[in-house]
């Protein structure tokens, strides 16, 4: 399949997802157990999608789990995301010079 | 007293600035994983462009790698971006009654993690020209450092570009993490996400689906069971609003 079958795929669910409660629901979800689960939802997926995918994204997989440990470290100070994503990448850096 | 369409769009533009420079590093990283999987700058710009999502990105690039069908494409879609539906939620009731459908969509289209935390904090109902204010920088900016990403990770060094490509997952740190001090239940369940995500990609049949697929059914499966074993207290009417949730 074509690559922008994919991107425009992509752009029309999220489009509506985007748009359309906004424009049709006036009110906040009710359903408990429906805010629950949306409230999980962002937590659960990109925790899912950093472990162990961020250890497989560097050359050498103990660097991607230093930066993934002091990633979290920063993170639970209070680091913000731009300090946090500086962190993971300079790890990766240093420690590659030594195991790579 | 209201601000004026252009007294609106400026203060958005101004609080976009650190948004945007923020993007571009992050999509930067983006850029590195779709050259991975074959894609060109031009690519890389659009997908920027009209998905503003990154996690929603980075997951559309793994399913462009593993050649996914449609089905996974919308599945994976739902459950990476399915968290702008509550944002979608909330901000409507930020919105004027009287507001057209056409600003409507206009704030719709624009929402993402850092424009929306930027939209609920207003006072009073939300004027939309604060959000296409904060679009018009970090929008572009969040497109182009997809765009240099890739041209860039054709050029860089193989170690810098293995070092940048962690600035995605340090961005998905910094957002899941900081919750975790005030929410006991997310302190405990990200550990058990980890664990549960490392034993699925070792496992025979899931470990063989999409990196995605295996996203979208570890993400239903453990949010199900959190929001089952664990709901959310039911809030005051206009908490919603501010976007918070409290669990205690």
């Amino acid at each position: 399949m074509n690559a922008y079958v994919y991107i425009l795929g992509m752009f029309v669910v999220t489009l509506a997802i985007r748009v359309l409660p906004l424009m049709i629901l006036r009110k906040p979800i009710k359903n408990r157990f429906l805010r629950s689960f949306f409230y999980y939802v962002p937590y659960v997926t990109l925790s899912v999608m950093t472990f162990p995918a961020i250890i497989n994204a560097t050359q050498s997989p103990l660097a991607g789990a230093a930066a993934l440990v002091l990633g979290i470290v920063c993170a639970w100070f209070g680091a913000n995301m731009m300090t946090v994503s500086a962190t993971c990448c300079v790890i990766v850096f240093v420690l590659e010079f030594f195991v790579a | 007293m209201a601000m004026t369409n252009r007294e609106a769009f400026r203060k958005g533009f101004k609080a976009g600035i650190p948004i945007g420079l923020g993007y571009f590093a992050v999509a930067f990283s983006l850029g590195i994983a779709a050259k991975a999987v074959g894609l060109n700058a031009v690519q890389g710009f659009i997908a920027s462009a009209l998905n503003i999502a990154s996690a929603g990105e980075y997951a559309l690039f793994t399913l462009i790698g593993a050649s996914a069908t449609i089905v996974e494409l919308i599945l994976v879609t739902l459950v990476a971006n399915g968290r702008y539906i509550l944002m979608s939620c909330a901000l409507g009731q930020k919105l004027s009654p009287e507001l057209s459908l056409g600003h409507r969509f206009g704030v719709g289209f624009f929402i993402t993690d850092e424009i929306f935390s930027l939209c609920v904090s207003q006072e009073g109902y939300l004027n939309p020209f604060v959000s296409y204010g904060a679009a018009a920088f970090s929008v572009p900016m969040w497109s182009l450092g997809t765009a240099m990403g890739v041209i860039a990770g054709e050029i860089l060094p193989v170690r810098v570009v293995s070092a940048l490509s962690v600035a995605l997952f340090g961005m998905f740190i910094a957002s899941f993490i900081p919750p975790t001090r005030k929410n006991k239940v997310l302190l405990g369940a990200i550990p058990c996400c980890f664990v549960l995500s490392f034993i699925a990609s070792k496992l025979p049949w899931v470990g063989d689906l999409s990196e995605g697929s295996r996203s979208v059914l570890l993400t239903i499966i453990i949010a199900s069971a959190l929001a089952f074993a664990f709901p959310v207290k039911d809030e005051p009417e206009d908490s919603a609003v501010e976007g918070k949730e409290v669990t205690e």
